[in-house]
């Protein structure tokens, strides 16, 4: 799928090459299944079918039934949309949100406003390592906990959370509890469970799918109330004509994805050992990534040159990394803050992100461009 | 029913044998905000400029917003014109303003007679036509003190005008007749803020920027076209002028003391500029610098900064608050853009403890040390690069 040997991309966490496989889907879902699936006649109808494959596709690759799958426009529709529907009707009976600290703005920024207006948040902090005390983040739920919200793969850090003991120590506390999973980075890196999970938001173009598609599961009969009012599509979860055409990407990509899953974990986690020697042979480097993260991500910090500079630096070179989250926009990752870690690890920080079409000549280039720019740019 | 707008000149109204000009200025400026909206007639008469509309369904809304934009107007409003007939004044009046005069409570009517031949007297304009609209809308009060609405009426020679509520304008004098400048523009709060008052001065202004890749993102540069773009609709079209900078940055960090860093930049910084403006005959500089703000901005540091070059250097924030300078940077539309998080070339190698009060000796002493420096400023002045900015351009980034 790459495009140019020349061009090193390791910033898959921000977003993934289009699939060729994948864009020749969605170019004929376009040209060739026009209708409004929700009509009555022929074409729609077999736009509904067309529509009702890619869901069962994706389905089976996130690991539920096709019906309890909503195609939203993202990750970030996907968690406003869980958010906000969890919390609208149980209000009731509960003000309190339990939450981990370095959850993605578009779950930290909904939460935080409801605490604005009147709910009792409680933001979990990770330890050094990036992960989550689960016991701790459970113990914080009580009757009145209406939703407890965790990404499943960190951003930043790819740190991986035990969600499935989250989520059991959770309803043990609380059965009424909902919670909410963001697992845009640990979609198709590694099994997920959705065992006492009510809903889980995944997207697209971090599996090589374009920007505009996304899935929202929603366990069958857990409710919420959705924000966005419409015709009624997407069971009225998420109202508006289908994008099918993306959808049917989004099924292409689950599909391919899910299959190459093992085969690219083990890739990546032969890149991200390479990439680690190579770090552990530069002075002053440091890890910020646990040790049993996910291999298609690997956060360090250099302690020597700023983020931002050493992003320019290597992309004159066409290597292009991330000084944290693309979503930040060159602000301080408060992941790492939330971590705990001192200022001068937190702007030095370079975040890798690997995809099955990395190769070690990505890794190679990476390690020799940012040794020689250590050498030349300007230290901290 | 034909629209107009009038837009009411300012201080330039008290300018002497040389008035003409300023509304000649005035008027191109106006014609070129108008140019693709369709076509006006600009003309001025008696501290007021006609803008009349030569189309039908041209977008007055849209021209009126552009032309309170424009330096040297004061107020302007829109009036309706008909014949100067009375009946025909009334009825104006009443499908002009009757949509608006529903939904208040008080009003008043003030008449204005440029044409004395009109039989009827400026009171007796106000009397009847107010009575008139009180006619048509009982629920209405005169209120002289303080009307929800005035009403003006003018009679002049070709017609009669009735008018809605005056709106402020930018107010200043039309930009280019005081001259040309060259704007040191950072990307920061502040640069913006001060290039809008100088411009309002009626300076018509280039703005330069210093880049220092990798230091500095191409996005930090992306940020400034957008910025440059965003006051075009008060400066006019122009030029953004952008310097290689890193090599001249690294040297000065390489061989000047590290508490002197900052003033030694901007010295060098000043002289780069002075460079460019010289060669496009603009004949002063201005920052946005504020009095005591950070160290570079001391009376001392200010001193050696203006030692640096021979072109006056205009600070129209140099007696501002902070406070007054955001409130201004919102006004004008720049504040959101200005605080993107892209790392500009006056905050990197900044020393942690630079010196506040630098004499000129320290710091000629300073660059007698630096003997390549000038070579590398010359350098960079040659290589600068132009990016044109038009009214109009998308500011998005």
């Amino acid at each position: 799928m790459r495009l140019d040997a020349q061009l090193h991309y390791l910033d898959n966490a921000a977003t993934t090459m289009v699939d060729p496989e994948v864009a020749d889907a969605i170019d004929g879902a376009i040209r060739g299944v026009w209708a409004n699936p929700s009509s009555l006649y022929g074409p729609a109808i077999e736009a509904h079918e067309t529509l009702a494959a890619a869901r069962s596709k994706v389905a089976k690759a996130i690991g539920c039934r096709p019906r309890e799958i909503t195609f939203t426009a993202g990750g970030s529709e996907g968690n406003n949309i869980a958010i906000l529907g969890a919390v609208a009707p149980r209000r009731s009976w509960g003000n309190k949100i339990v939450v981990s600290g370095f959850e993605h703005p578009s779950a930290q920024l909904p939460i935080r406003n409801l605490g604005q207006q009147g709910f009792e948040v409680v933001e979990i902090n990770p330890g050094p390592d990036g992960r989550l005390d689960v016991d701790r983040m459970a113990a914080a739920v009580d009757r009145s906990t209406v939703l407890v919200c965790c990404m499943a793969v960190n951003n930043e850090t790819g740190a991986r959370q035990d969600i499935a003991r989250l989520a059991a120590a959770v309803k043990a506390r609380n059965s009424r509890t909902a919670v909410h999973v963001d697992a845009v980075q640990a979609w198709l890196r590694v099994p997920l469970c959705l065992k006492n999970v009510d809903s889980l938001s995944v997207s697209g173009h971090k599996i090589h799918a374009p920007k505009g598609i996304g899935a929202l599961y929603l366990r069958e009969g857990y409710h919420i109330l959705p924000p966005f009012l419409g015709g009624g599509q997407e069971n009225g979860i998420r109202p508006g004509t289908e994008n099918l055409p993306y959808a049917v990407g989004l099924g292409v990509a689950a599909e391919r994805g899910a299959k190459a899953m093992k085969a690219s974990s083990a890739h990546a986690a032969v890149l991200n050992a390479r990439l680690r020697a190579g770090l552990a042979q530069i002075p002053g480097v440091t890890i910020n990534s646990p040790d049993d993260g996910v291999p298609e991500v690997l956060n360090f910090s250099q302690h020597a040159v700023k983020s931002q500079t050493m992003l320019n630096y290597l992309s004159d070179r066409q290597i292009y990394v991330s000084s944290g989250s693309a979503c930040d926009r060159g602000e301080p990752s408060h992941t790492l803050a939330a971590m705990g870690c001192d200022p001068k690890t937190i702007d030095t920080a370079l975040r890798v992100s690997f995809c099955a079409d990395n190769t070690e000549e990505d890794v190679d280039a990476l390690l020799a461009a940012l040794r020689q720019g250590l050498a030349e740019l300007q230290h901290i | 029913m034909k629209e107009i707008i009038l837009a009411y000149q300012g201080e330039m109204t008290l300018k002497g044998l040389n008035r003409s000009k300023f509304e000649a200025r005035l008027a191109k400026s106006i014609r070129y905000r108008l140019e693709n909206l369709g076509k006006f007639k600009v003309s001025s008469s008696q501290s007021t400029v006609y803008i009349q509309p030569l189309e039908e369904d041209l977008d007055m809304e849209e021209a009126a917003r552009r032309v309170s934009k424009v330096f040297g107007i004061v107020k302007l409003s829109r009036a309706a014109c008909c014949d100067k007939d009375f009946d025909t004044i009334c009825q104006t009046a009443e499908a002009y303003l009757g949509q608006t005069l529903r939904g208040i409570r008080t009003f008043k009517v003030e008449a204005k007679r440029a044409d004395k031949q009109y039989p009827m007297k400026s009171p007796d304009i106000c009397r009847e036509l107010g009575a008139f609209l009180l006619s048509k809308h009982p629920h209405l009060r005169v209120n002289v003190h303080e009307p929800e609405l005035e009403i003006m009426v003018e009679i002049r020679e070709h017609g009669a005008y009735i008018h809605g509520p005056k709106t402020p304008g930018a107010g200043g004098l039309p930009v280019g007749t005081s001259g040309r400048a060259l704007n040191l523009l950072s990307g920061g709060i502040d640069s913006p803020v001060a290039a809008w008052c100088m411009a309002r001065r009626g300076l018509a202004l280039h703005h330069i920027h210093f880049a220092s890749p990798p230091y500095t993102s191409p996005r930090a540069k992306l940020k400034v076209r957008a910025l440059a773009r965003e006051l075009s609709e008060y400066t006019g079209n122009c030029t953004l002028f952008v310097v290689p900078y890193t090599k001249p940055q690294e040297y000065i960090r390489d061989n000047a003391p590290d508490v002197l860093f900052t003033v030694l930049m901007r010295r060098s910084m000043l002289r780069i500029a002075a460079m460019v403006a010289r060669k496009c005959e603009l004949e002063a500089l201005i920052t946005g610098e504020s009095l005591a703000q950070v160290a570079s901005q001391t009376m001392a540091a200010l001193v050696c900064t203006d030692a640096a070059q021979s072109l006056p250097v205009l600070r129209p924030c140099i007696g501002m608050d902070k406070n007054e300078i955001v409130a201004l940077s919102r006004r004008i539309g720049t504040f959101e853009t200005s605080i993107e998080p892209y790392e500009d070339c006056c905050t990197i190698f900044t020393p942690p403890h630079p010196k506040t009060r630098p004499s000129l000796d320290e710091i000629e002493a300073a660059e007698a040390g630096m003997p390549g420096l000038a070579e590398l400023e010359q350098a960079a002045a040659e290589n600068v690069e132009r990016i044109p900015i038009h009214i109009g351009d998308d500011p998005e980034f």
